[in-house]
C-alpha cells in the first residue's frame, strides 16, 4: 500500500480529515524547505505538496507565481526539488510528499529517470498540472511502475464523461479545484464545493482533497466536512513571502497558522 | 444537401484531404507534437470550443458571412506581386510577393481574429481576451471586437508596452483595454500565460483569440484553416500569373501563422520547395535568438508540445529578435512537425540581415516590409541566386513596416 493510501486509512479510522499544506520548493531560500515541512507535520500536515518553479505557472495565480520567481532566482530546480525531499525523509518515514508542478522539467528529465530518481528520494506521488489523462497515458504507466501516485485535478467543468476518465487513471487521492480559476482565486462557494464533491465520489472511490480558494480557518472547518483533504496554498505561501527577509521565523509562523487549520478542521 | 457544396468548403477550411496529409489527429497530434497540454478546468470548454468550430466550418452561412468579411472588410484577395526590380539586383530566380501587408491591420493576423470573432459570437460570448507581443495580433483584435461590439482586453508584456507604445494607443482607441502583465520575462510568453489565466477564471462568457497557431487543441488546427485564405489565393494566383506553381515558398516563422497559412495548400505539391525562416537574432551561437527550430529541442509549454528555447533543466529561456513579432520561444506545432518530417526546411537570418533586407527591398521597389516578413525576404535573397531566372519564389510579406518606424530609425542611430 503507498504512503498515501496508508495515511489516508488512518485517518478515515480517526474519523479526521486531511491537512494539506502547499509550499513551493526552495522559497525563498533553498535552506528553507526542509525545516518547514517538518514544522509543518508537527503542527499537523498530514501530507505535503511540494512545489516545483516552473519559468512558466500558466496555472497559478500572482502569490505562487511570485514564490516561483524567488525559488528560481536561487537557483532552484527540479533536481534540487528531489534532494530536498530526500533530506526530508531523513527525518520522517511516514509524511507523504506529493510533487505538484508543470510538464516540461519532468518532460526534460525523461519519464524514466524522473520516475526512479522521485521514487529513490522518497516522493510519494505527483500532480502534473498541465497533464490531463489523455496526454499523460506514457508518464502514468512509467510512475506506476516506480509506485508513484498520480494525482488529477477535477475542475467545476469536468464533465461526467471526464470524472471517470480521470477515475480510472488516478491513484492516492484526487484533487478537486473550487473555484474557476489559478491558485489563490476568491473564496470558493461551500454548497457549491458539497455537489460537487459528492457528484465525484458517486464515479471515484479515491479520497477527494479540496483546494483554491481556502484562505482560513473558517474556510477551512466548511471544506472539512465535505472533503478527505483539505488543500491549502496561497494562504501560506503569501506568508512566507511577508518573511522572505527574515527565512529563520519562517517556520514557527506558518506552523501557527497550520495549528490554527488544524484545530477548526477537527473542531468542524 | 449537395455534398459538392460540402466538400468544397471542407477544402477550403483546410481539410478533405484524406489522401494525402491530413493532420492533426482527432486530438490534435502534429505526430509527437501539439496536444491538449492543459489544465483540467480548460479541458471541457476547450472540447466546446472544438465542436462549435467544426460545426461552423461546414456552415455555408458561417463560411459566406466570413467571406464577405475577408472581402469588403480586410480587403481580399491580396494580390501577388512580382518584385521585378528587386529580383533583377538578388539576381537569379523571380521572386513574387504576397501581398498581406495590404490587409485591413496591415498585417496576416486578422485573417485569424475576424474568423475567431464570428466563430466567439456564434457561441455567445460577450468578452475577447487575446495576447500580444509587438500589438499586431492585439490591434487585430480590438479592431474586430470593436466591429462586433465585443468587450476585448489585450495582454501585453510590461517590456512591449513599453516598446511599443503607438500600438498601445491603437488599441486604446479601438476601445480595448490593455494589460501590462509583469510576471517573468514580462514578454510575449508571459502575456500568453496570463491570457490562459483569465480564460480559466472567465470562462462562462469569455472567448480567448489565439494569435498564432501554438495553443492547445484546436487552436493550431482552427488558426492555421483561418490563414490557410493566404495560400489558397497565392496558389491560384500563381497559376493564373505565371502558368505554374512556385519553385518555392518562403515564409517568416515566430509562432507561425503566416507560414502556416501560406505552406498548407502546398503540402501535397512535391515540387514545391518550402522553406521557413527563424528570427536569428545576434547569430545562433550566440545564443541571443529566437529560433527554436533550428537550435532548440522538444518540450511543453502552452498547451502543446513543440520544439522550445528551453535550459538544460526544461526552463523556459528568454528570446532575443530585432523582431517583436518573432520574440517567442516556442512555434506552432505544426511546424515541428514539418520540420522533422523534412516537408518543409527551416532556417533562420540574423537582425542584420532581416535589416538589409528590409532597406533593399523599401528602395528597390516601394515597399516597406515589416521587420518579420524581412527575415523572409533575406532568406529569398539567399536563395534566388541558388535558381535559375525562369523558377520563381513566392515570399509572404506578412506585413507592413510602419510599426517598425522606430526600431530601425534608432538602429540607424536616429530618433524619431
Amino acid at each position: 500500500m503507498s504512503r498515501i493510501a496508508k495515511r489516508f486509512e488512518q485517518l478515515k479510522a480517526q474519523g479526521r480529515t486531511a491537512l494539506v499544506p502547499f509550499v513551493t520548493a526552495g522559497d525563498p531560500e533553498p535552506t528553507t524547505t526542509v525545516p518547514l515541512m517538518h514544522a509543518m507535520v508537527t503542527a499537523g500536515a498530514d501530507i505535503i505538496e511540494l512545489g516545483v518553479p516552473f519559468s512558466d505557472p500558466m496555472a497559478d495565480g500572482p502569490v505562487i507565481q511570485r514564490a516561483t520567481e524567488r525559488a528560481l532566482a536561487k537557483g532552484v530546480r527540479l533536481a534540487d526539488v528531489l534532494d530536498m525531499v530526500r533530506e526530508f525523509r531523513t527525518q520522517d518515514a511516514e509524511t507523504p510528499v506529493v510533487l505538484m508542478g508543470y510538464l516540461n522539467p519532468i518532460e526534460i528529465m525523461g519519464y524514466d529517470a524522473f520516475s526512479e530518481r522521485a521514487r529513490d528520494a522518497g516522493v510519494d506521488g505527483a500532480l502534473i498540472v498541465d497533464v490531463p489523462p489523455e496526454e499523460g497515458h506514457d508518464l502514468v504507466a512509467t510512475m506506476k511502475a516506480q509506485g508513484l501516485d498520480l494525482v488529477y485535478l477535477l475542475a467545476p467543468t469536468s464533465t461526467q464523461d471526464r470524472i471517470a476518465r480521470i477515475g480510472e487513471v488516478a491513484s492516492g487521492f484526487v484533487y478537486y479545484v473550487s473555484v474557476k480559476g489559478v491558485t489563490g482565486a476568491a473564496n470558493l462557494d461551500a454548497g457549491d464545493v458539497a455537489e460537487h464533491v459528492e457528484a465525484i465520489r458517486r464515479t471515484i472511490a479515491l479520497p477527494v482533497g479540496v483546494g483554491f480558494g481556502i484562505k482560513d480557518p473558517e474556510t477551512a472547518a466548511k471544506v472539512s466536512k465535505v472533503a478527505d483533504a483539505v488543500i491549502v496554498g496561497s494562504a501560506i505561501v503569501s506568508r512566507i513571502e511577508a518573511l522572505a527577509e527574515r527565512p529563520a521565523e519562517i517556520p514557527a509562523t506558518i506552523g501557527d497558522f497550520l495549528s490554527s487549520l488544524r484545530a477548526a478542521i477537527d473542531a468542524a | 444537401m449537395a455534398t459538392s457544396a460540402d466538400n468544397s468548403h471542407a477544402e477550403r477550411m483546410g481539410s478533405g484531404r484524406e489522401a494525402a496529409y491530413s493532420l492533426p489527429d482527432a486530438v490534435g497530434h502534429f505526430g509527437p507534437y501539439g496536444g491538449m497540454f492543459v489544465p483540467e478546468t480548460l479541458m471541457h470548454p476547450l472540447d466546446e470550443l472544438k465542436q462549435a468550430y467544426e460545426r461552423c466550418k461546414s456552415d455555408p452561412e458561417f463560411l459566406s458571412e466570413l467571406d464577405a468579411d475577408l472581402r469588403d472588410y480586410v480587403g481580399r484577395p491580396s494580390p501577388i506581386y512580382h518584385a521585378e526590380r528587386w529580383s533583377r539586383e538578388v539576381g537569379g530566380a523571380q521572386i513574387f510577393l504576397k501581398r498581406e501587408d495590404l490587409n485591413h491591420t496591415g498585417a496576416h493576423k486578422v485573417n485569424n481574429t475576424i474568423g475567431q470573432a464570428l466563430l466567439a459570437r456564434r457561441m455567445g460570448k460577450t468578452r475577447i481576451i487575446a495576447e500580444t507581443g509587438a500589438g499586431q495580433h492585439g490591434v487585430a483584435s480590438a479592431t474586430v471586437a470593436a466591429r462586433l461590439g465585443l468587450e476585448c482586453v489585450v495582454y501585453m508584456g510590461e517590456v512591449d508596452v513599453a516598446r511599443q507604445e503607438a500600438n498601445v494607443y491603437r488599441m486604446r482607441l479601438l476601445g480595448a483595454e490593455v494589460v501590462a502583465v509583469k510576471s517573468g520575462s514580462r514578454t510575449l510568453k508571459d502575456a500568453l500565460n496570463e491570457a490562459m489565466r483569465d480564460w480559466v477564471t472567465n470562462i462562462d462568457n469569455t472567448f480567448y483569440i489565439i494569435g498564432t497557431v501554438a495553443g492547445p487543441h484546436p487552436y493550431p488546427m482552427m488558426v492555421r484553416d483561418f490563414q490557410t485564405v493566404i495560400g489558397r489565393e497565392a496558389r491560384a494566383q500563381m497559376l493564373e500569373r505565371t502558368g505554374r506553381l512556385p519553385d518555392a515558398l518562403v515564409a517568416c516563422v515566430g509562432g507561425g501563422s503566416n507560414a502556416i497559412g501560406l505552406f498548407y495548400p502546398f503540402l501535397d505539391d512535391a515540387d514545391v520547395a518550402i522553406y521557413g525562416v527563424e528570427a536569428g537574432g545576434e547569430g545562433l551561437q550566440t545564443g541571443h535568438h529566437a529560433a527554436p527550430l533550428c537550435a532548440g529541442k522538444p518540450g511543453v509549454l502552452h498547451g502543446n508540445r513543440t520544439y522550445l528555447m528551453e535550459d538544460a533543466n526544461g526552463q523556459i529561456i528568454e528570446t532575443h529578435s530585432i523582431s517583436a513579432g518573432l520574440d517567442y520561444p516556442g512555434v506552432g506545432p505544426e511546424h515541428a512537425w514539418l520540420k522533422d518530417s523534412k516537408r518543409a526546411r527551416y532556417d533562420s537570418v540574423t537582425d542584420d540581415e532581416a535589416l538589409a533586407a528590409f532597406h533593399h527591398l523599401t528602395r528597390t521597389e516601394g515597399i516597406i516590409p515589416a521587420l518579420e516578413s524581412s527575415h523572409a525576404l533575406a532568406y529569398a535573397h539567399k536563395l534566388a541566386p541558388t535558381m535559375r531566372k525562369d523558377q520563381s519564389i513566392l515570399v509572404n510579406l506578412s506585413g507592413r513596416g510602419d510599426k517598425d518606424m522606430h526600431t530601425v530609425a534608432s538602429h540607424d542611430g536616429l530618433v524619431l
